[in-house]
């Protein structure tokens, strides 16, 4: 690497420096936009007590849902974590914790944290169990509680495409939370569909900015479907 | 006659106005989508980052990147736009979104909702719906009057964990159109065929009745 050319060759330069107990923030909804080949580096380097902020945590056998296999994962911040039998089992025996957010609110942890706004108020949660302990100030008659941001040692991201200075732009609904994660890793590894050179992508069309992304590597995706439904006549 | 689950759909569509942008939840609410009446234009929002929600795809059209919040394959009408889950929220949040329907286990009086978490069973999380009622405008929660052991699902106070304070105005359930207002239930339309009768014996909060009570157009 030199200059602002981001691009790595290997996965192990990619996540060079994850070590053990680390938060790992990942990008993705479901199965949808999840960087594949990162999340299996991790499973290979094998590092524990991890934790791991994303809105899912994949299903058996599929995106981080790998990474429970060998008990990688110590916590999950995460709004919605039901399609996964080897995480309930992990849940129940005491071995995962899990720390439900509710999903606006994971967003906006992840946007703030990469903002530098270390905390923000919202009305999202109060009078739940989501507000319990939490400083509460009323605005204009309103409750609202205090949430905390979020940053990681890691942003594990995936883009449709991005230049060698880190410049990404995403595909459909596979954008999800993956821009502001990117915003908020310490280091920001984004596994790209396809590399292009600076100039090619239209600058007013960037998603993310390169400020924010340190490594850049291409990848190749299974891209798989939680739940292929299909309009009536095609059934 | 106690409704369908299409019938309460049906019901539902008709709550909507000319341009709304509006948010379905899944289950019964996402049924409401195939009887938006003729001459109703909505818009609907997906959590995940899609305004303008299409149809379920061809085999041909699927595509793994286009999904909604339920994690279904999906297409986007002309006109549709996509974007990141902070900006998804920011429009729920900012109350830019008319219309959000959403099921429940319970509400009650005050508008309180609960309708995610059942102690002693497994939580799976409450996904987008404590945003969703934080901040829409118009939050309407579509379930059945009573569980299936008849215990009426319109309370006094809830017993489960809450998902929101405050926030439920409109209730439609498989007997009966209800506003919530001031401490209490006021019944507006009943089922065709549904006694006022019957909508007060499977009401465990305080029910207002005032006049005559008219059946649903479905």
């Amino acid at each position: 690497m030199s200059g602002f050319d981001k691009v790595v060759t290997s996965y192990e330069q990619a996540m060079q420096g994850l070590k053990d107990n680390m938060t790992v923030i990942a990008g993705g909804f479901g199965l949808c936009g999840i960087p594949e080949g990162l999340i299996a580096q991790i499973k290979k380097q094998g590092v524990k007590g991890l934790t791991i902020v994303s809105n899912n945590c994949g299903v058996d056998g599929f995106g981080l849902g790998i990474l429970l296999e060998d008990k990688q994962i110590k916590k999950m911040v995460s709004s919605y974590v039901g399609e996964n039998a080897l995480f309930e089992k992990q849940l129940l025996n005491g071995e995962l914790e899990v720390e439900l957010t509710p999903q606006g609110t994971l967003a906006e942890k992840m946007r703030a944290g990469g903002a530098g706004i270390p905390a923000f108020y919202t009305a999202t949660g109060y009078g739940t169990p989501v507000g319990e302990g939490k400083e509460v100030k009323e605005f204009n008659g309103r409750p609202y509680i205090l949430e905390e941001s979020i940053t990681g040692d890691f942003a594990i991201v995936k883009a449709w495409k991005a230049d060698r200075f880190g410049n990404c732009i995403y595909r459909h609904t596979a954008q999800n939370f993956n821009p502001m994660a990117a915003t908020a890793g310490k280091i920001t590894v984004v596994e790209v569909e396809e590399i292009v050179e600076p100039g090619e992508l239209d600058p007013t069309q960037i998603h993310t900015p390169g400020i924010y992304v340190d490594r850049v590597i291409k990848g190749t995706f299974e891209k798989r479907i939680e739940r292929k439904v299909l309009a009536k006549e095609d059934r | 006659m106690a409704l369908t689950r299409d019938q309460i759909a049906m019901r539902v569509a008709r709550e909507f106005q000319d341009g709304s942008y509006v948010n379905l939840g899944i289950g019964i609410p996402t049924l409401a989508a195939n009887y938006v009446p003729d001459g109703i234009e909505v818009m609907l929002q997906s959590e995940n980052g899609l305004l303008g929600m299409g149809r379920y795809p061809t085999e041909d059209e699927v595509d793994a990147d286009m999904i909604n919040a339920g994690k279904e394959t999906v297409t986007a009408i002309a006109g549709a736009s996509i974007f990141n889950s902070a900006e998804s929220f920011a429009m729920i949040r900012g109350g830019h979104v008319d219309f959000t329907v959403l099921g429940a286990f319970e509400v009650d009086v005050n508008g309180n909702i609960a309708s995610w978490m059942i102690p002693g069973k497994l939580v799976k999380g409450m996904g987008g719906a404590m945003d969703l009622v934080a901040g829409a405008k118009n939050i309407i929660v579509t379930m059945t009057h009573a569980d299936k052991h008849g215990n009426s699902k319109l309370l006094p106070s809830c017993t489960l964990p809450l998902t929101g304070v405050n926030c439920i105005t409109r209730i439609i359930t498989d007997l009966a159109v209800l506003e919530v207002a001031n401490g209490a239930f006021h019944l507006k339309e009943r089922a065709p065929g549904v006694s006022v009768e019957e909508i007060k014996e499977k009401t465990a909060g305080k029910l207002i009745v005032e006049g005559n009570i008219p059946e649903m157009t479905l």
